[in-house]
């Protein structure tokens, strides 16, 4: 099961301070989903402020962004720009 | 209070237009006639990007009241090229890739038309000191500079346009 | 398809931009340049309080002023629930844009728009808003970040409760978020540690000081339809923004983006067109609007001031064991300074084991802050990349390769969670290390700093076209705003695929009712993904090309190819035919299926982040404090340059931009909490004579998400400069700077707190 880690201390007040979670997800869709299931309003948090990493790449605002089992994926805030 | 009638010779073409007291050059250089490429950035003298030549003085057209232009002759960026020919300035800005946003662009070229009719081989010191009143804040300089060093040259004949 | 390896034979090139002789004779049109018949001028009541509750407001007398046909307060805006609507660069509280365009109930900095009001003339215009009667309350303000923080500090917002704080603190603040990202232990790393460096470092807020102030001309018709004519830098951002803060449907906007004078980041927001319109609406005549530079200064949003409390530790031999970093940035009247990104940029060349973070968003009595070139990274690099040098210093290490030792490559987990992949950071380095400026011998006086920055970069939803006129000639069509020479080249991306030259292909910015939606210019990704866009359009064109080829020579499609602008049967089994150009195809387009044309929305991915190094040069004058600058070398990751003259000038602007960060630029408040130097004379950019030639070194490590390898480029070049003159500077004379900018009063001031004991010696 891939393993996303949530960076920063935004939602850590949605998993009670967990920043390491196992998710059966496979894509940004679907781990939205499955976050806000286990913890709700996290996913909505997730998909509007958050990009994903996945191996070092940067996608955001991607329901598609797929990851597998051994998928480094990191949530980053998102980054805008000037 | 009434408005004041001016005449002046503008880009070669002799012009009439009515202002109020208060109007600048620039003022009425874009909404009274119509030449919108002498720009607003500041309106007090410090940007450059209003920069016209009047009497063969280069002048912050912002500095100076639509009134005083009786009688002058007034240079703008609209009469630096000669129909479809531009200016080596112009040119050489292009080929160098001296503006990015363009909008201090019209001050500048102006600006270094005034320095090369002044001074046909200035040093790059020189340059930088001349312009230092048209500021520029996307290019840094760098190709601007080049450029107008480089039409210099090409005016003085020691290069192919 | 990727074109990474190919021989390219338009894009690298240098051709003149499409846009450029309109440029060069003042024919481009900007947003105060266009008229409309029966236009009305618009202007601004603000406030000349730094904070104070808004009593009332008797617009009345202005009413009745000939020549005036409308006034405006927030009443005639509807009211907006506090909700965040996620349009634009980051989440956009459309409540506090709201109230930043008009105030609510309270004025909460001097310059803040109160009321507005429309008049036959610009004269008519400045006296109605004399006659507006404002009462107000004058309330304590605060203005500096750590002085906002304080237990006893006014607090501008009294529903604003700090978030990520845990438990939920019971009063409001002032503190609106607080972020930490943490690796490792870095406690137990600094207990490890042979050597320290510490330092606080502080910033003014600085603004972008685009030379175009905020302009537009907005017509509100009596079907509801309104035109938007404005410079901007997103035309989609513009209308989007304006649908809701006025409650009207996208489709009944149509933005048309006129040429753009600077932006920088300070355009990717909207203050005046929100308000034209509900003007023109109420007077039923168009109205335009635009900013006098003083209310650029006063009312538009410079980025933050800022304190960095940054620590470094590592071991005798030079690697770096722990970080920790504090940072503090003025969001302004409302939340939202880049802090995020602050938190993230700092420490993301390194590959530190131990890393410690904390940001503060915190908002105070002055305008709200907006982007500004890599928005939080600048101040935060400051801090890092002066540390960086503190300590190759006690290490006795040159600062190239203390930075190589440490420097983050490909697999390098970064503190806040990705690990890198195709960056160019060592390469930048070693070009730095190897380039004649390094190693140029210095005089007695003179000093060399050298600094680096890291941006994300940004890709997101762009859409662009490729069109084939009946002669063969080509328009392109982008969604994006064009501030740097992108015109230019997706006009080059769009060539190279065709096989055409550059110039037979025309590239123009179409409104937001004549193409498909694109995200706003900014975040160095239009080259990135509306690039990416454009040469999608132009590969579907060539396969519908090659359709109509093999239509008109009665051979398989897959038995032709494009080349050079020409189909051509591939290979002899095909048949002897002449090839077709597109000239000829583009006459026959009708009887092979119609107009030949594509529009690509992407939202792109995989943009890759961009690295520099900058290498500075000074002379500091003992006697005035002034700093010279004698030389400068910008080396930076672009990935692939499409067009390199315009990709230096991104380098070199940023970079100058950076300079005067470091050493002019500043916010300088009065005892009441208004600007002093609100123009270009007192508020100090650099001028021509301020600069010398800055060298702009492009290293190219492509980035494989981009069909032609390219990077953003145009954010990074603004993150090295303060550090590298303030690593110049120490160089110079020995003496760190914490505080910028570095003028001359303050390097003077040092220069005389050592005199004394210089002279003991």
């Amino acid at each position: 099961m891939p393993k996303v880690l949530i960076s920063g201390s935004a939602c850590q007040r949605f998993t009670g301070g967990k920043a390491e979670l196992e998710v059966s997800a496979t894509n940004f869709r679907r781990l939205v989903l499955e976050l806000d299931q286990r913890f709700p309003g996290l996913g909505k948090q997730v998909e509007e402020g958050m990009a994903v990493a996945i191996d070092g790449e940067i996608f955001q605002d991607a329901y598609s962004a797929q990851f597998g089992p051994d998928s480094e994926v990191v949530l980053i805030p998102k980054i805008g720009g000037g | 209070m009434a408005k004041h009638h001016v005449s002046a010779v503008i880009n070669g073409e002799p012009t009439e237009f009515l202002c109020e007291t208060q109007q600048t050059l620039l003022d009425v250089l874009r909404d009274e006639i119509g030449l919108t490429g002498s720009k607003e950035g500041c309106a007090s003298g410090d940007c450059g990007a209003c920069s016209v030549i009047v009497d063969g003085s280069l002048v912050c057209s912002c500095l100076m009241l639509g009134c005083e232009a009786e009688g002058t002759t007034i240079t703008t960026i609209e009469g630096i090229a000669q129909g479809d020919h531009l200016h080596p300035v112009q040119q050489k800005f292009l080929e160098h890739a001296a503006l990015q946003c363009g909008f201090c662009t019209p001050g500048l070229i102006v600006a270094s038309k005034a320095l090369l009719d002044e001074n046909p081989n200035p040093t790059e010191e020189e340059a930088r000191y001349w312009l230092a009143g048209n500021l520029c804040r996307c290019t840094g300089y760098d190709k601007v500079i080049r450029a107008v060093m480089d039409a210099a040259a090409v005016m003085r004949g020691e290069k192919a346009a | 398809m990727n074109y990474i390896t190919s021989d390219l034979k338009v894009v690298g090139s240098r051709p003149i931009r499409p846009d450029g002789v309109e440029k060069v004779t003042g024919r481009a049109q900007f947003g105060a340049d266009m008229r409309m018949a029966g236009m009305l001028w618009g202007k601004v009541l603000r406030s000349p309080h730094a904070h104070a509750k808004i009593v009332s407001i008797d617009t009345s007398a202005a009413e009745k002023l000939p020549g005036v046909k409308a006034v405006v307060t927030s009443k005639d805006f509807p009211h907006i629930a506090n909700e965040e609507a996620f349009v634009g660069e980051g989440p956009m509280n459309f409540r506090d844009l709201s109230r930043n365009c008009l105030a609510w109930d309270k004025a909460l900095y001097e310059g803040h728009a109160i009321a507005a009001v429309a008049a036959t003339s610009q004269a008519i215009a400045d006296a109605a808003i004399e006659l507006i009667d404002v009462k107000y309350e004058v309330l304590p303000y605060v203005i500096d970040v750590e002085d906002a923080m304080a237990d006893d500090a006014p607090v501008l917002h009294d529903d604003l409760f700090s978030a990520g704080v845990d438990p939920k603190p019971a009063k409001p603040s002032n503190i609106a978020k607080v972020v930490t990202f943490k690796k490792g232990d870095a406690e137990a790393g600094f207990k490890d540690a042979d050597v320290v460096v510490e330092g606080r470092y502080t910033t003014k807020a600085v603004h972008q000081a685009y030379i175009e102030p905020h302009a537009c001309l907005c017509s509100y018709n009596a079907d509801g339809q309104v035109m938007i004519y404005s410079s901007s830098q997103g035309h989609f951002m513009v209308r989007a923004y304006c649908s809701k803060l006025l409650g009207i449907d996208l489709a009944n906007i149509r933005a048309v983006p006129l040429e753009i004078g600077g932006g920088f980041g300070g355009k990717t927001l909207v203050y005046l067109e929100p308000v034209a319109i509900a003007l023109s609406k109420k007077a039923g005549r168009p109205v335009k609007m635009q900013m006098t530079r003083d209310e650029v200064f006063r009312a538009s949003g410079p980025t933050s001031g800022a304190t960095v409390e940054v620590k470094l530790g590592a071991k005798k031999d030079g690697s770096i064991v722990a970080a920790k970093q504090v940072l503090k940035y003025q969001a302004g009247a409302f939340p939202g300074s880049p802090i995020g990104p602050g938190c993230m940029c700092g420490f993301a060349m390194y590959d530190i084991p131990n890393v410690d973070v904390v940001g503060y968003d915190v908002v105070s009595n002055r305008p709200k802050v907006a982007a500004y070139r890599a928005p939080g990274a600048p101040i935060s690099s400051w801090a890092v990349e002066c540390a960086m040098d503190d300590l190759a210093r006690k290490l006795g290490k040159d600062p190239i390769e203390l930075r190589e030792q440490n420097g983050a490559r490909n697999g390098t987990k970064t503190h806040y969670g990705p690990t890198h992949q195709n960056i160019g950071f060592l390469e930048t380095l070693k070009a730095a290390k190897n380039h004649p400026h390094w190693k140029a011998p210095l005089k007695p006086g003179q000093g060399r700093g050298i600094a680096c920055g890291f941006w994300f970069n940004i890709g997101g939803e762009s859409t662009a076209g490729c069109h084939i006129a009946e002669d063969g000639t080509v328009v392109a069509t982008s969604g994006n705003p064009d501030i740097g020479g992108s015109r230019a080249s997706i006009g080059m991306m769009v060539a190279e695929v065709l096989g055409v030259p550059a110039d037979r292909v025309r590239t123009i910015i179409p409104d937001t009712s004549s193409i498909n939606f694109s995200f706003l210019t900014g975040g160095s990704r239009v080259t990135f993904a509306t690039g990416m866009a454009a040469t999608q359009a132009a590969e579907r064109v060539v396969e519908d090309l090659k359709r109509r080829a093999a239509q008109v020579w009665e051979i398989p499609v897959e038995a032709v190819e494009w080349k050079d602008g020409k189909a051509y049967p591939a290979g002899s089994n095909a048949g002897a035919f002449e090839p077709l150009d597109l000239a000829t195809l583009a006459l026959k387009a009708g009887r092979t299926g119609g107009p030949i044309g594509s529009e690509v929305s992407v939202n792109a991915q995989g943009a890759g982040p961009g690295f520099g190094c900058h290498i500075c040069d000074v002379e500091v004058d003992h006697e005035t404090g002034a700093v010279k600058i004698l030389r400068y070398t910008a080396i930076q990751d672009v990935g692939k340059a499409i067009h390199p003259s315009y990709v230096e000038g991104q380098i070199q602007g940023g970079a100058t931009q950076g300079i005067g960060w470091a050493l002019n630029e500043e916010y300088i408040y009065d005892a009441k909490g208004k600007m002093d130097n609100s123009g270009f004379l007192d508020y100090r950019v650099p001028v021509a004579s301020d600069v010398p030639m800055i060298e702009a070194v492009m290293v190219e490590v492509p980035n494989p998400r981009h069909p032609f390898g390219a990077r953003g480029v145009g954010e990074v070049p603004i993150i090295p400069p303060m550090a590298a003159v303030g690593n110049a500077i120490c160089g110079a004379t020995g003496l760190r700077l914490y505080d910028l900018p570095m003028s001359p009063p303050k390097v003077r001031a040092a220069l005389d707190a050592v005199a004394p004991k210089m002279a003991a010696e």
